[in-house]
């Protein structure tokens, strides 16, 4: 199936997912960045090809799901499903603006696209086990995905639905980790240090496997080989950094929440173009 | 058409079965029924659910959390799911992810809380739901009630069932008394006059319906005649039948196996401060943690029995 994907097209998808997340935040003056971006490549891939969807039907039955558990980084989803034409672009410009569409937080009964409403941390994963197994009993075929944030494995509701997912072999689950290696108050050391999440994961029962966050590819070939893994739920930690690919944001310690303008965004988003241009997208300081 | 049985005694069978019974019915008409219990399937009395529908039933253990959660998704992919758990885990312990992944994700999920207030008994105030309904009845859109027996469990289940949105049902899970005649049919959000009245009106709702007819003959044996009115739903609230009741009977006792704090008593009084307040006077458990003991002797100490009601109501006429 790799085969037949424009790696090249799903870079330059996850450019736009990430200069229109950036804009819309820009537009409202403040909100989720550092979070919302660093997911900006796995949602490339989901709706970039891999998630089977229907723009025109959202509530379409079989389609596959995605559960952003961290559901303040609504923008960031919000950038992917305005630009595969859920819902007109110039939504993009209203996020928590008075009577929108698109608030912080993901919210399933006023965006189309949404597949489950999220905001408290852990929910969205026991949400997401749900809908597997919902869609099991109805013997649909149909894969579910969920994003949680790497700080908010902290919630115990995290391990439940692993614990449930493994325990009803849910191989049509696949869970995904944003490891941008940062929480709200600040790095996850500095915290509530996870550990090793990957083998967490799989002490738990799950196929468990780690890429390369910002990479296309790599999250592409990742879920791909996950889905030949029959009997156990999938986790696929990315391995990533908060607020990748906005430089003004990244450089930022505290990068959770931010305040700043759409003239900010605009350079940003000359900066992911350059990048783009010489070959350097995402940029980004790795030390992997 | 409602009719309360001659006598009211004992119902030969338990409240749980009743419930497992109706929605086993229920779910052979319905595939998008399907069941979570949290490892507590022998005391809810879902057992039998599990054996007639296998794939539809799921005790994914002790985790309450994880429950409430996954109802919300699997009713977001089309299906009904059911809850069971003790109230005070029903309501208490998973209140953000009913809010989140239920109630605000506009999901068609039914919670089940066993062990409804003294109920509980021997399992003491660590498990003795107080402010189950009352922690409902704040949420957003959603209906709480509570059946008062066997019969009225197996003509609003199917209710339960067409409702869309999140419903809490709250129920003792052993003994219960039989109040009304098989065949007696209600309707989910209309309160019940069960006995006519015209010196006050003594509202209840699920064990307390039992005390406030017993409340309501001794108060006839001292000359006062007391209206009994079952209020099941306690939201959406039967404000008309509250409204109706203070006009033509001047006073008025709420009854409840639950705190006074924003229960029954209190969705009462909102009622009648908005409308046109009479006296009135609320019996339930007063700002208190439940304890550990025979339920009869529980009803004693919070002040739940028959007599309690019908002081109460004396005390009230005093002030109409």
């Amino acid at each position: 199936m790799s085969e037949q994907v424009n790696f090249e097209e799903l870079k330059r998808f996850s450019a736009e997912i990430r200069k229109e997340t950036v804009r819309a935040i820009g537009y409202a003056g403040f909100g989720h960045i550092g979070g919302s971006v660093s997911i900006s490549d796995v949602l490339a891939v989901l709706y970039g090809g891999m998630m089977n969807i229907d723009p025109s039907n959202p509530k379409w039955e079989d389609r596959d799901r995605l559960v952003l558990s961290k559901g303040h980084c609504g923008p960031g989803l919000y950038a992917a499903l305005a630009l595969k034409g859920f819902f007109p672009m110039d939504w993009l410009k209203t996020v928590n603006k008075p009577g929108t569409n698109l608030p912080s937080h993901a919210d399933g009964q006023k965006t189309p696209g949404v597949d489950m409403s999220t905001g408290s941390l852990g929910n969205g994963a026991s949400s997401a086990v749900g809908i597997a197994l919902g869609s099991r009993v109805q013997g649909r075929d149909n894969y579910t995905y969920c994003i949680v944030g790497d700080g908010e494995t902290n919630e115990g509701e995290v391990w439940e639905a692993a614990e449930t997912a493994a325990a009803l072999k849910l191989d049509h689950f696949v869970l995904f980790v944003d490891w941008n290696k940062k929480q709200l108050d600040g790095r996850l050391e500095d915290i509530l240090d996870p550990g090793d999440l990957e083998e967490k994961f799989r002490a738990f029962g799950f196929d468990a496997r780690t890429v390369k966050g910002y990479d296309t590819e790599e999250i592409w070939k990742g879920i791909e080989e996950a889905k030949k893994v029959e009997g156990k739920p999938h986790v696929i930690i990315l391995d990533t950094i908060k607020g990748l690919g906005i430089d003004f944001a990244e450089a930022e310690e505290f990068n959770h929440y931010m305040t700043f303008d759409i003239e900010k965004a605009e350079e940003a988003c000359a900066e992911i173009d350059r990048r783009l241009a010489e070959g350097t997208y995402p940029g980004g300081d790795f030390k992997w | 058409m409602v009719k309360v049985c001659d006598e009211i005694k004992v119902s030969p069978e338990e409240m749980r079965a009743a419930y497992c019974n109706a929605l086993i019915e229920e779910a052979k008409k319905n595939p998008k029924i399907v069941t979570i219990d949290c490892d507590l399937m022998n005391s809810c009395g879902t057992k039998n659910f599990m054996k007639e529908f296998p794939d539809r039933a799921f005790n994914i253990g002790i985790q309450e959390q994880n429950a409430a959660g996954m109802a919300g998704g699997m009713a977001s992919t089309g299906l009904i799911p059911f809850v069971h758990t003790f109230a005070v885990f029903a309501t208490r312990r998973i209140y953000d992810q009913i809010f989140m992944s239920c109630a605000y994700a506009g999901q068609n999920v039914k919670i089940c809380g066993c062990d409804a207030g003294v109920s509980a008994a021997y399992n003491g105030g660590t498990h003795m739901a107080f402010e189950d309904m009352g922690l409902m009845r704040t949420m957003a859109n959603i209906t709480v009630l509570e059946p008062s027996d066997p019969v009225m469990m197996r003509c609003l289940v199917p209710q339960v069932v067409a409702k869309e949105g999140v419903v809490y049902l709250r129920m003792p899970r052993k003994k219960v008394y039989q109040i009304y005649e098989e065949g007696s049919e209600f309707t989910l959000g209309k309160a019940e006059i069960i006995r006519d009245g015209s010196d006050i009106t003594l509202i209840a709702i699920g064990m307390e319906v039992r005390q406030a007819m017993e409340a309501a003959k001794l108060l006839e044996a001292d000359g006062i005649s007391a209206r009994v009115v079952d209020m099941f739903t306690l939201k959406p609230i039967d404000a008309e039948c509250i409204n109706k009741c203070a006009k033509e009977t001047g006073a008025i006792v709420t009854c409840e196996n639950q705190s006074i704090v924003n229960g029954l008593g209190s969705a009462v009084a909102e009622v009648l401060v908005e409308n046109d307040p009479v006296p009135m006077g609320r019996i339930g458990v007063q700002d208190e943690f439940g304890e550990v003991g025979p339920q009869d002797y529980l009803e004693e100490r919070f002040g739940l029995k028959a007599e309690h009601i019908a002081a109460k109501a004396k005390e009230v006429l005093k002030r109409k």
